[in-house]
């Protein structure tokens, strides 16, 4: 930055590529997933803590809430695509050291599992449920080897799946040499901290019914995550520039103003800053209601967060 | 065989005839580009100058596109061109996030990644690429790297006495290809200079839509 005091030197052609490659849909992409597989994780340890409590409600709701998310972003990662019909490449010429293949692959295979639990919790409901399930799942009810064991072994298989699915995408912006801010070990802690922090954000909204014992936990992962969440953002908001040239101009164009200024900071407080607040109060007061609006805040929160994130160092010009 | 690429900036006279035989030679769509000139002007009136620096592919040795790409549609030919397959590529637009050079575009009428391959079509034939053709002052340089005796190994040998010969950002650790003899901060490092709207030859530039994605 000093040189351009001394030379004045100004780009006066330069045509550079187009600023922004990955938007919103990268966004929602890597949103989804942190739901889809959250889920997994927090609603594992619920069902093997409390297994009395939270009972046959919590693994009907698992694989629901996490194949819906799953393939939404399974759906925004094939959108996103310029060539979308070409998707089955990735199956036909893998290509192993690009963390898009490997995580590709694991997130297919992850589906498939959680398909599988959706499959077994469906069937609980039409053993419970005979008389008004339609006829396909009367004929599901009827297959014997779709039975809890079989749920609690792949159950097991998801939770271990669960954590390179999440992981993944660390890796790919670690992969993108081009931009300097993301960093491969630093986004891998962020994103199992998303995944924990929407995982118990939307369990405490879905389990409203559960016992205090139960959101008690949930609550402590929710304000756990939100506070190492944010404590790395600070460290690199405000140490980031020691790294390198690019992070700090990066972070220097966020600082000074503008539109992804106030959203890095309008996705700070909602995300993580709020509902650690709420998390307190309502540990104090055993409130559910704030438990239920911090849980709400935390994931419409970490979807700003994560776009601020992934957008800003696509700002800078590269040549 | 390593083909290596070198530009000589004291000779460069910003003539652009590399960058339009580029868009001939390949067909590169409009808004698009495989190699660019970009200037940058230095100094306060009068005691100004303005300095000119081709800009393409840097073939690195280690390169993030060829690393990232999940369907191998970047890859190295043997005399270390990193090529690209455009009948492969699905669009992903990760090669695009990893070049810390912005070399790769996506082509808006095939909707997939492309790039310069130093004409690797012609150098297959055994001709020089379109750039090196064109260049009035034989600016570009094109050889082999591996062979000691090649105009361009001797050029580098000649120029690298204090630190002449440059590559962009090597803390990236790709390893570039693609040399510059007479480069400074202010062509090779792109914050070293400031973009001000205004001050640019072309403002106010458009854009293609591209069919789907992003």
């Amino acid at each position: 930055m000093d040189t351009i005091s001394a030379t004045n030197a100004i780009v006066t052609l330069d045509v550079p590529i187009p600023e922004v490659i990955w938007g919103w849909m990268i966004t929602l992409n890597m949103w989804a997933k942190s739901i889809g597989t959250g889920v997994v994780l927090v609603g594992a340890y619920l069902l093997a803590r409390y297994k009395d409590k939270v009972g046959d409600s919590l693994k009907i709701a698992i694989p629901v809430i996490s194949f819906i998310f799953l393939n939404i972003f399974l759906l925004f990662t094939l959108l996103d695509l310029h060539q979308p019909l070409r998707m089955w490449h990735i199956f036909a010429y893998p290509h192993w050291t690009s963390a898009i293949t490997v995580g590709a692959w694991m997130a297919t295979l992850f589906t498939g599992i959680i398909f599988l639990l959706l499959i077994i919790a469906i069937r609980k409901v039409a053993i419970s449920h005979k008389e008004s399930v339609p006829k396909l799942c009367q004929k599901l009810a009827k297959v014997e080897f779709l039975d809890d064991e079989l749920y609690s072994k792949l159950l097991k298989v998801a939770v271990v799946l669960a954590i390179p699915v999440t992981l993944y995408t660390a890796t790919i912006m670690g992969e993108a040499t081009a931009r300097e801010l993301w960093q491969t070990p630093t986004e891998l802690v962020q994103m199992l901290l998303a995944a924990l922090l929407a995982g118990s954000a939307v369990l405490l909204i879905v389990g409203n019914g559960w016992s205090y014992e139960v959101k008690k936990d949930l609550a402590i992962i929710l304000g756990v995550s939100a506070f190492f969440s944010f404590i790395i953002y600070m460290g690199e908001y405000f140490f980031g520039h020691m790294k390198a040239e690019e992070v700090a101009a990066t972070l220097k164009a966020v600082q000074e103003g503008g539109a992804y200024h106030y959203l890095f900071w309008v996705g700070q407080w909602i995300a993580f800053i709020i509902p650690m607040v709420l998390v307190y109060f309502s540990l104090k007061s055993k409130s559910s209601s704030l438990l239920n609006l911090a849980s709400a805040l935390a994931i419409i929160g970490l979807f700003l967060t994560k776009h601020v994130w992934l957008i800003i160092p696509q700002l800078i010009p590269l040549s | 065989m390593k083909l290596g690429f070198l530009v000589d900036l004291n000779l460069c006279m910003g003539c652009k005839g590399c960058e339009v035989a580029c868009k001939v030679e390949n067909k590169v769509p409009l808004h698009s580009w495989r190699l660019r000139v970009k200037y940058v002007d230095v100094g306060v009136y009068p005691e100004t100058k303005r300095t000119y620096t081709p800009l393409r592919c840097n073939h690195c040795e280690n390169a993030p596109c060829e690393r990232i790409c999940p369907v191998s549609a970047l890859h190295y030919l043997e005399n270390g061109i990193v090529n690209i397959d455009k009948d492969r590529c699905i669009g992903c637009a990760g090669c695009m996030m990893a070049c810390p050079y912005g070399a790769i575009y996506m082509d808006p009428e095939t909707n997939t990644a492309d790039k310069c391959t130093y004409c690797a079509h012609r150098v297959a034939s055994g001709m020089m690429p379109a750039c090196v053709v064109a260049c009035p002052v034989e600016a570009n340089i094109f050889g082999d790297l591996d062979d000691p005796t090649s105009h361009i190994s001797r050029y580098i040998m000649a120029h690298q006495k204090d630190g002449g010969v440059k590559v962009r950002k090597p803390e990236k650790n790709t390893h570039p290809k693609h040399f510059y003899v007479g480069g400074g901060e202010v062509q090779l490092n792109p914050l070293a200079a400031k973009r001000e709207e205004g001050y640019n030859l072309f403002n106010k530039i458009t854009h293609l839509d591209h069919i789907g994605g992003h």
